[in-house]
């Protein structure tokens, strides 16, 4: 009896890695071959002049000391990050400021559900529908632009979608307006973790609700935090359909709204591998480096 | 035993979900199996109807009895050319929204937007795949835009039209520029149309009553005879609070039509001496408030439609007057017939198709036929023009309608929209005078990326060097075989 225990406990074991098939198996076919034949087809001159194709033809490195000398990638990849962090400031404040607010006990917050379910709302639109609505609302004849001519507090439209900070600011809006909701609901997930009689105890000896959270609430919200920040850094990286459709693909002005996905996505016109996929793993290793460093920046402080 | 089984039971079902690809983040997990068990169904009825059509096809196909294939497949990027068939090729019976016939051949359509370059992402696709396709699924016919036309006639892909069995006497009534855009390098005909698309300067009559003194076309026109009346006349319009034009890309065809050399020349990006002129003159009249700086079809461009709009004149063809202007619309200035045409500062075209064969087509003389009918026949073209007011190749039906010869019900030809002008002489005039000798299959990508890119220099955010790096930048990126 005893062991026919014994071999279920071992067969249980079993059962985990069949519930991960599903997982690998998606994972080889959708991800680790796409990404093997991206690394692979950055070494070919591949595209295609009209309706001619040209190569592939291995010409080593070339994509990439192209790609690497004319210095687009890294205008566009800081026009991503200012654009990113624009957005991801007040996000990560208002997000830690009402999440802070929703788990406080004390503040005993009526119709929490409504308000957890509105702040969330904006990330349910499709994010190029959302582009596109700010897009009318924000062009030369945009509602917007009536409205504050005839408040009198503009006197000639302002053109958003002509200036550098207007244009990054609203796709820096838009970002922060779909995902604050989401991140508040992360943190205060992180937040109801924490063990009230830590707090409790804190205002016994006198804490004021300032020092609670700085002292408490924040340090041990650490492997939340980080989280929230990778992900939204490598959301962050791979921002495109919001620049994209605002600004109809061109991004102007003067390219200063052009990430590194749009730059990507301009190789697809003449089809061309080779250069995409070198800029592709040029991505992936920013995206690798800058997420280590956030990793180790925010590990190292929570050592301390 | 049973814990096993269902185990067994709920992985798979997880699994046959995932890779079936349904299993949205919305349907919770007690609903999985269900789901799977739908996929299946939908698979097994679409491998049914997948069935029966090949079988009605394929008795079709029997019935037809002839050497030729039963199905015409068809690629368009909007629903033109197909209103044009259904309403003026005598066999052809629509069947829906994408299939009809002609006698016992099955016409498909397929309709792919232009937008973000898709319609011709999708023919290429299918084009290289043409050799290996079977039969029914070669395309038969394609439509092109004179801005990428060379990309498509200058290959394999497209047939000579002389190979179909269409003579050079069949398109003698063609306006010549219609044919040279579609000539490719060997001097081969590889495409015929059915539109001539001369443009004419389109004014506002109220404007021109209020500022000019006369909405007459003649009196109007020696106020843009040339790019200095119009610079003249922009400024005392600026004056009097209208725009001279709505964008500066109004203009710009006009300019690159008119130009000496050619966009790219040995692999060279070259930019002419006529399109820098246009930045200069742009430049100065954004400057000066008498035009903006937006895109084409953008609301703010069609905002000069309606009154409240203020604009004076848009450049454009037949089919822009009747198309596009918002004639439908209540309020519209073409609504109420307000708009006059006048022959401008320089000639030029805009758009028009051109239907291809595809090399390889199993229909070639029902391809001939339509081929025929719709862009040679008199009568037909007639037709399309007293139906659909678009302007045909065909000059002896234009040239009749034009000078008043042939008249409709007793009176001349009018345009409800012109305020009942009769632009045809203008238009008759303007299509002998256009001439394309230095068109390049790089026209389409060098002419968006060259708006895009001066759009920031008339806006003061880049110098003129700046625009321009930027203009090389891009087209570079779409035309890697470029240099600059």
């Amino acid at each position: 009896m005893s062991k026919v225990k014994r071999g279920k406990v071992v067969s249980y074991n079993k059962w985990g890695y069949i519930f991960l098939i599903p997982f690998v198996v998606v994972y080889l076919i959708f991800q680790m071959i796409p990404l093997l034949s991206t690394i692979y087809n950055s070494f070919f001159e591949n595209y295609r002049s009209g309706l001619t194709q040209i190569g592939p033809n291995f010409v080593g490195l070339q994509n990439y000391k192209t790609i690497l000398t004319n210095g687009d990638v890294w205008v566009y990849a800081q026009n991503t990050i200012i654009m990113w962090l624009m957005g991801f400031i007040p996000q990560i404040i208002v997000s830690l400021l009402l999440g802070a607010w929703f788990s406080n006990p004390r503040l005993r917050l009526k119709f929490q559900a409504f308000f957890k379910t509105v702040i969330y709302l904006p990330n349910l639109i499709m994010a190029s529908a959302f582009a596109m609505l700010f897009f009318t609302l924000f062009s030369d004849i945009g509602p917007i632009n009536s409205i504050l001519v005839q408040l009198g507090i503009l006197d000639e439209p302002y053109k958003f979608l002509s200036n550098v900070w207007s244009a990054r600011g609203l796709v820096a809006f838009m970002n922060f307006l779909m995902w604050f909701g989401n991140t508040t609901i992360l943190l205060m997930a992180g937040m109801m973790g924490i063990d009230t009689s830590l707090s409790e105890a804190a205002e016994v000896d006198g804490a004021t609700s300032t020092q609670v959270f700085f002292k408490i609430t924040l340090p041990l919200l650490k492997p939340i935090l980080v989280y929230v920040m990778i992900t939204s850094l490598i959301g962050g990286l791979q921002m495109f359909d919001v620049p994209q459709v605002l600004t109809n693909a061109t991004g102007d002005p003067m390219r200063s709204t052009m990430t590194l996905i749009m730059y990507l996505n301009k190789h697809l016109y003449s089809k061309n591998y080779g250069l995409g996929g070198a800029l592709s793993v040029v991505l992936f290793i920013i995206t690798g480096v800058l997420s280590l460093l956030v990793f180790n920046f925010t590990n190292k402080k929570s050592v301390k | 035993m049973k814990r096993k089984a269902i185990s067994i039971l709920l992985s798979t079902a997880m699994a046959v979900t995932m890779l079936g690809g349904c299993g949205s983040s919305s349907e919770s997990a007690d609903t999985s199996t269900d789901s799977a068990a739908s996929a299946a169904d939908t698979v097994a009825e679409t491998t049914a109807s997948a069935e029966t059509t090949v079988t009605a096809e394929t008795a079709a196909g029997e019935a037809a009895a002839s050497d030729e294939g039963s199905v015409l497949n068809i690629y368009v990027w909007n629903e033109e050319f197909k209103s044009r068939v259904t309403d003026h090729y005598p066999d052809y019976e629509e069947v829906d929204a994408t299939t009809g016939k002609i006698g016992d051949v099955t016409v498909n359509w397929f309709i792919t937007p232009s937008d973000d370059n898709a319609y011709q992402n999708n023919l290429d696709e299918n084009l290289l795949k043409q050799a290996d396709a079977a039969a029914d699924d070669k395309i038969d016919m394609f439509l092109v835009e004179a801005d990428y036309a060379l990309k498509y006639v200058d290959t394999e892909y497209t047939m000579k039209i002389s190979d179909l069995g269409i003579t050079e006497d069949d398109l003698a009534n063609q306006y010549q520029y219609t044919k040279d855009i579609v000539t490719d390098s060997n001097g081969d005909l590889k495409g015929v149309s059915w539109q001539g698309c001369p443009g004419v300067l389109i004014y506002s009559r109220d404007v021109a009553n209020e500022v000019l003194g006369t909405d007459d076309p003649d009196e109007v026109q020696a106020y843009v005879s040339d790019w200095d009346a119009v610079a003249e006349t922009a400024a005392t319009m600026k004056e009097a609070g209208y725009y001279m034009t709505s964008s500066v890309n109004d203009t710009y065809r006009v300019y690159s039509n008119n130009v000496t050399s050619k966009w790219v020349e040995d692999g060279v990006i070259n930019i002419d001496d006529n399109i820098m002129q246009w930045v200069e003159d742009s430049k100065e009249m954004v400057d000066a408030g008498q035009t903006g700086t937006h895109e084409l079809w953008s609301d703010e461009w069609s905002a000069g439609f309606y009154p409240s709009g203020k604009v004076f004149c848009y450049f454009g063809p037949a089919w822009l007057i009747d198309f596009s202007m918002a004639a439908d619309t209540e309020g519209s200035i073409a609504n109420a017939g307000g708009w006059g045409a006048a022959e401008g500062p320089q000639g030029f075209y805009w758009g028009g198709t051109w239907i291809c064969a595809a090399t390889g087509t199993d229909n070639p003389s029902l391809v001939k036929d339509i081929i025929l009918k719709l862009t040679c026949d008199e009568d037909i073209m007639t037709e399309i023009v007293l139906e659909d007011n678009d302007f045909v190749n065909n000059k002896p039906a234009m040239e009749a309608l034009a000078s008043g010869e042939k008249l409709i019900d007793g009176e001349e030809y009018s345009n409800a929209v012109l305020g009942g002008q009769n632009p045809l002489p203008m238009f008759c005039a303007g299509a002998e005078n256009i001439d394309l000798s230095n068109q390049s299959s790089y026209d389409q990508g060098c002419n968006e990326e060259f708006q895009n890119a001066m759009k920031n220099y008339f806006e003061g955010n880049a110098t003129l060097d700046d625009a321009l790096d930027l203009f090389y930048k891009a087209v570079v990126e779409k035309y890697p075989e470029l240099t600059y």
